[in-house]
This record gives C-alpha cells, structure tokens and sequence, in this order.
C-alpha cells in the first residue's frame, strides 16, 4: 500500500488536489470499467457456475438434479418437493398456494396474506372444515394442516400432522391404527444433529410407503 | 419461545462470533496484500485480471476518482443486466423460452442487482432464462458485494491515512473482494448445498408422473430446475438475497434441510460481522472492531427474540377456530400461515432478522403471513439503514457513519471537538454523514406518502387496511435501504413500483457511496490528532451504549409514526376484545 506524500499544508476538508484530474473524474475509466465488466462476467458468469456445476454433477448427480424418486421406471416425484393428495386414503399435504393448482412446482408461491386478511381467516375455517376439525370430541388440528407454506411445495408435515390423519386413513383402507401410527413413526425424520430444524414428516414418502404396504 | 428456539438461536450466533474472527483477520490480510498463502494460490488470477483490465496495481485515486470508478462501473453493469433481460428471448440458454422482460421490470431488476438490493419485481422461475441468471444476475452478486466491501476498505483508509490524497485503487479493492474472497467461499458454499439437495444443472425442468395426480393440475408435475446452487451460496455471502426461484430460500430446490439453513444464514451474516474484525485489524487497534461488532448485536439479539416470540404466539384468527398452535415434540406450533415445517418458528423469524438486519433480503418464510409484531420487526431492522451488520461493506461503512455521528454528540455533551480515531470530526463530515441518514429515510417516507395518495400504489395491494400499507411501508423500506425482501402480496411489477422503487434503490446505493467517499476523501487529508484526557474512548462499553442508543434513537424518532399507522395498529385492532371494536 503506497501512501502519496503529504503536501505541508493540509487540504481543506473534500478539497480536491490540485491538479489531479483536470478535466472529469470520470475521464480514462470507461475503458478500464469495461475491461473489469467483462472479466468479472468471464469469471463469475461463466466460469464460476460451470465449475460448480461440473463439480456438483460428479459428485453428486442425484441431489444436483432434483432428488427424483423413481418407480418402476419413471419419475414418481422428487424427495424434496410436495404433492398434493385429495384422496382420504392418503395422507394430506398441507394447504397450497401456487396457482392454477396446488403444488406447482413451476409456480412456487406462498399465499402472502397477513393474519387479519379476512380471506385469510375465511380460507382457516374453510379448510379446518373440510378436515372435519370442531366435531364433538376429535382432537385439535395441528396447525400446519390449515395454513399454506411459504413455497407452496412443503413436501412435509409435522408428526403430529401425519398422526392425526391416522384414524381417516385407517378407516379407509381397513387398517390397524397401531400399524399405521408405526408406518408413521419410522417416517418421523427428527432434528437434524437433534438440534436444527424441526422434526416432520416426508408425505410423498409416507404415502408411497402407505401404498406398497403388503 | 421453546429451550430448542433459544438454543437454535443461540448455536448460530455462537458459529456466527468463530468464524467471523478468523475470516475478519484474513480478510485484512487480503486488503493490505499481505495474504501470502492465499496470493501463492490465487494471485495468477489477481495479476491476470489487472493485465486484461489494463490497470496497475499499485494505482492511488482520489477521492472523487475512486467514486467515479464505482459510478461507472456500476452503471455499466446495470446496462447490461437490462440488455441481457430485453433481449433474453432471442438470446441462447433460455431452455423454458421466456420472453424478453417488460422495459420497467427490466429497469427495476438492473438497479436492483447492480445496488446490492436484489428487490425482486418477478418470479424467478417464471420470468429469467437461465442465461440472464447467470451472466446478469449472477454477476452483479458478486460485483455488488465486491463493490461494497472496496468502498468500506476506502473508508476505513481515510481513517488511517494521515495528510493523505488518496484512498486506494477501486480496481484492486474489487478484484481482491471477488478472488480471495468471495469466490473461494461461494465455490465451498455452492458444493455443499447441492450435496443436500440444492439443484445445480441446466436442464429446465424435470417431469414427474406424480403418485395421485396432484401437483400442478392433470397427472404430470413440472418440477422447474436450474443452476441454483452456485446463485444461491454468493446470494448468501453477498447479502444480495435475489432467489433463484419465486419462493427465494423457502423453496425446496434453494433451502431442502434445516443443515442448508444454517450455512445459508451463517453466510447471510458471515462477511458483515467478519468486516468489523478486519475494520479493527485494519485501524491497528481490534478492540474499535469489536466495539462496533458488540452495537450490533446488543440491537440484534433482542429484536430477534421479540420476532419468536410473536411468531411462536401464533394468530387469534386460529385460536377462535380451535386450531392447535402449541409447540410440542411433534409440531412447531404457532403462526404457520407463510412457513416451510423444516423450518417452523424458531429458524423463520431467526432467518426473518438475519435477513433484514443485513442488506440480504432473501426469505425462507414470508414476510407478509407474519404476525403484527413478527413482521414488524425486519422492518424496522431496514428502516434503522441497514447498519446492524448490514450489506458487505456497505453495513459497516453506514454504521462507521452512526459511530461518527456519536462522538459528535458526545463531543456536543462536553464542549469539545469530536475525534474518531484520531481524526477530528468537523462540520463537512458531519454534513457527509447527515445525508447518510436522512436521505434512505426521507425515500422511505416521501415515497410511501406519494404511494399511498396514488391510485397506481393503491390498486397492487395485496391485503386490506393497516396491513396494506404495511406492505407499501416495508416496500419502500426495503429499496431505500437495498435490503431486497417484500410483503410480497404487494404487487409491484407494475409501472409505478417498479419505477418508484428503482428510482430509491439508486438514491439508497450511490449517493451515499459518493458521500461516503467523500467523508473518506476529507478524513484521510487530516493528520491524527494524540489521544487527550479529554478524547472518547471509541472502544468500551460506554460508547458502545452510545453507539446503540444514537442508532435506536434515530430509527425510533423517525419511523414510530409510520410503524403506529402499520402493524402497531394491526396488533391493537387483533387482538383488541369484542366490546371495543364491533
């Protein structure tokens, strides 16, 4: 670092010294500015993404282009985006808000209401209706089953989220609930290092589980 | 607020503190060209981009030509960026055939990634080919921080500089920024969000033949992929924020596991809060940089707190239906309305301040589903001018402006000439330092009022009543302070806002790097002065108090009338009792 040598009388405070740019601050650095542009694109637009991309396609293929889940030769899925279910023999994903349907995964989006939106408190009790929720004597919806995620694509839900499904799609496939709260427990994925993150469950996952059981 | 929250918090604040020392100290290295080992590996490249821009490493430019350098460069990106999105359509590596962007998204989304701010004015997925990503957006991230830190490292030169003309080469402040920096970082960040499932490939889409017919309508879900990794690690580490795909860091393919979460916000706040470590190594005294460090998060750690707590409460709308919003072992419980469940409370509104405090703006819950007090939070965290950590380098030089402005009323307190750093505080850097408050503050205020008072910055709002201007207030917010993150119910890819909000990001970025330089310009002329009985001392407890206490008090005296108009009134109408609103 090179540092000019001082004149003997301090500038004033924002003074220029006298002499060094005569005409325009700005005159010669247009070029150089340019120059600087293109290197940086050459090196953070091009080169940068290919590496990682190269890098990340070596070694590790699978996650690099969307964790799919494959059965019997096609594309079920990925393990890391939701899906919507509507049939009561399944386990439900949460409420979405991508449109034209639910679980875009083109579209992602959240619903963006705020709390006292009164669409917002009509879509709550539309949908705690239509989980059946306020019946005499069932338990309280988990509240993830009412509210929309911020990508519209949560592929999980929360433990107690899948647990209260049990009974419905217990009922429905003329299983033991014993059986199904297992199916469910051995899908829990619990905190990562069991401190980050909370604990859920993957619903593409159960499900797929749900229908290869024998 | 669960023992897991205050522990998740806390874990990350503790990761925060380690890491950022040792990358505070090289990163000193790296400004004084005194980085030996990482010159060995990487100064080919250094010296290569000098050579191919035709510039000397040891150029010394003034004040206003280092200003003039940034001002340039800067424009020529923002050129660029607009080119490439008005022409994307008959341009190669547009695998989903998108259009050209409208001319006045086009505008928005150049200053937006040109000044840092990342405001976003479309859906990713749904509006940038992949070629715009990468050569437009992705660049600027990296030039934008670079940008940053090199106008902080001038200032932090007039600092040190004694009866000096000059504060640096523009040129070598950003290369060094870009290849010892924040390249070898973003490489390392990218490579381990794809081994957690962050997509990275040029492929558009893949298609699944989903198990019962859902998602996205019909039997096929189109699953919209890209080269996100390597956009989402520098969006990261150069608090830019601009997500890859619509949902930002919430979706899936951005942010798949809570593991990704934690490195994303450990690289949210990473360089910000190593920056004040290289400040004190810098000004050869590392108490100065710990001072500011220790302001920073005596402002943040509460204001944290207060967001998990409001989230966590959950919303009355709920309650009155029975819904269950108490944490347990199985179910995070409280305001999920916006939220990821890998996430829950504890990591959306960690994520939600982090996210605001510095100039990031990237999102992995939505802002605008937050709770009254929850959402109220981050704004507030943008309106106090992004200093608490703040953007790369820009955090830090406008929080240098706070300190400054601090010793200057304790100075008024005793009757004494300021000093900072043995500089003597005079009436020029105190107007330098005046418009570095005022001017985002006044873009925020004077363009909600024109927003409220137009029918054209009516009709996009999202929400009703007191929220609804809560989304103008933070809107304006976000683009005066280059922070990037929405209530995103506003719609604001219209011409008015994407206009108006163009036009404060750029009052918000570079006039205050020109007054910022120009402060730096007039404090390197000056000799030191030797520290008196009667100098401040700038590195304690006393002044760290100051410090917060000037911050604070500036925020809260210019924004609490608008915040009493937006969330404070949202809070008080839901949860007031029956009898008093009908």
């Amino acid at each position: 670092m090179t540092q000019r040598s001082s004149t003997n009388q301090a500038p004033a405070p924002g003074a220029e010294p006298a002499g060094a740019e005569p005409d325009g601050a700005a005159r010669g650095l247009w070029l150089p500015a340019a120059r600087m542009l293109l290197v940086m694109t050459a090196l953070t637009g091009v080169v940068y993404p290919l590496l990682v991309t190269g890098a990340a396609q070596v070694a590790f293929p699978d996650e690099a282009s969307g964790s799919l889940i494959h059965r019997d030769g096609q594309v079920v899925g990925s393990r890391l985006i939701g899906q919507a279910f509507a049939s009561p023999g399944l386990f439900w994903s949460r409420p979405s808000a991508t449109g034209p349907a639910p679980y875009n995964a083109a579209a992602s989006t959240g619903s963006n209401l705020g709390p006292s939106n009164p669409a917002l408190v009509e879509a709550f009790g539309a949908r705690a209706a239509a989980l059946g929720a306020g019946a005499a004597g069932a338990p309280r919806v988990p509240v993830d089953l009412v509210t929309a995620s911020g990508s519209g694509l949560d592929p999980h839900i929360s433990p107690a989220a899948a647990l209260w499904q049990v009974p419905r799609v217990a009922k429905v496939r003329a299983l033991d609930e014993a059986r199904l709260r297992a199916l469910v427990a051995a899908h829990v994925e619990g905190r990562t290092f069991g401190v980050l993150g909370e604990p859920r469950v993957n619903v593409l996952l159960l499900n797929l589980a749900l229908e290869s059981l024998p | 607020m669960t023992g897991n929250s205050l522990f998740q918090v806390a874990l990350f604040l503790a990761l925060l503190l380690l890491l950022a020392v040792p990358l505070g100290g090289y990163m000193a290295r790296v400004y004084t060209g005194t980085a030996h080992g990482a010159q060995r590996l990487g100064g080919w490249l250094e010296r290569g981009c000098y050579r191919l821009c035709g510039v000397r490493a040891d150029e010394e430019m003034s004040w206003r030509r280092y200003a003039a350098a940034v001002l340039v460069f800067n424009l020529l990106g923002a050129l660029v960026v607009y080119a490439l999105q008005r022409l994307q359509g008959v341009l190669p590596g547009n695998p989903a055939q998108l259009g050209a962007v409208t001319p006045e998204v086009s505008f928005n989304t150049a200053i937006s990634f040109a000044s840092n701010t990342n405001w976003q004015a479309y859906g990713g997925e749904t509006t940038m080919a992949h070629l715009t990503q990468m050569l437009g957006l992705g660049v600027q991230n990296f030039v934008s921080a670079a940008t940053g830190m090199a106008v902080l490292v001038a200032l932090v030169r007039g600092l040190t500089r004694s009866g000096a003309r000059a504060l640096g080469s523009f040129w070598v402040d950003l290369t060094r920024s870009a290849v010892y920096v924040l390249l070898p970082l973003s490489l390392l960040l990218a490579l381990a969000l794809v081994s957690q499932g962050v997509v990275q490939t040029f492929a558009a889409s893949a298609v699944a033949h989903s198990v019962e017919g859902g998602g996205g309508g019909g039997v096929e879900q189109v699953l919209a992929l890209g080269p996100a990794a390597s956009q989402v690690a520098i969006k990261q580490l150069g608090t830019n924020g601009g997500g890859f795909f619509n949902a930002n860091a919430a979706h899936p393919f951005e942010n798949p596991t809570p593991l990704t979460n934690l490195l994303q916000l450990l690289a949210i706040l990473l360089i910000p809060a190593a920056l004040c470590v290289t400040f004190g190594a810098l000004v050869k005294d590392r108490r100065q940089g710990f001072a500011v460090l220790a302001a920073m998060m005596v402002v943040f750690i509460p204001l944290t707190l207060v967001t998990v707590g409001a989230e966590q409460a959950g919303t009355p709308a709920l309650a009155a239906l029975g819904v269950d919003q108490a944490p347990s072992d199985l179910s995070a419980g409280g305001n999920m309305e916006g939220k990821e469940v890998r996430f829950g409370i504890a990591n959306s509104a960690l994520w939600a301040t982090s996210t605001t405090a510095a100039s990031n703006g990237s999102v992995n819950a939505m802002h605008d589903s937050f709770t009254p007090l929850g959402g109220m939070v981050p704004l507030w965290l943008m309106q106090l001018g992004e200093i608490i950590f703040g953007g790369v380098g820009s955090g830090l030089y406008g929080m240098l402006v706070y300190a400054i402005l601090a010793v200057f009323i304790a100075g008024l307190m005793v009757g004494r000439t300021p000093e900072y750093l043995g500089k003597k505080i005079e009436a020029f850097e105190l107007k330098m330092a005046s418009l570095v408050v005022l001017l985002p503050a006044a873009c925020v205020l004077c363009g909600t009022a024109l927003a409220c008072v137009l029918p054209a910055g009516n009709s996009p709002l999202g929400n009703p009543g007191t929220h609804g201007f809560s989304e103008i207030l933070y809107a304006f917010s976000s683009g005066a302070n280059n922070n990037g993150s929405a209530f995103g119910g506003l719609t604001v890819s219209g011409p008015f806002y994407a206009t108006a909000i163009g036009l404060v990001m750029l009052i918000g970025r570079y006039w205050l790097i020109i007054a910022v330089l120009a402060m730096a310009g007039a404090l390197a002329s000056k000799r030191h002065v030797p520290a008196s009985a009667g100098t401040l001392p700038t590195h304690g407890p006393l002044f760290v108090g100051l410090l917060v206490a000037v911050v604070v008090l500036v925020g809260a005296l210019t924004f609490v009338p608008a915040l009493a108009l937006g969330p404070v009134a949202e809070h008080l109408t839901a949860n007031a009792p029956s009898e008093v609103l009908p």
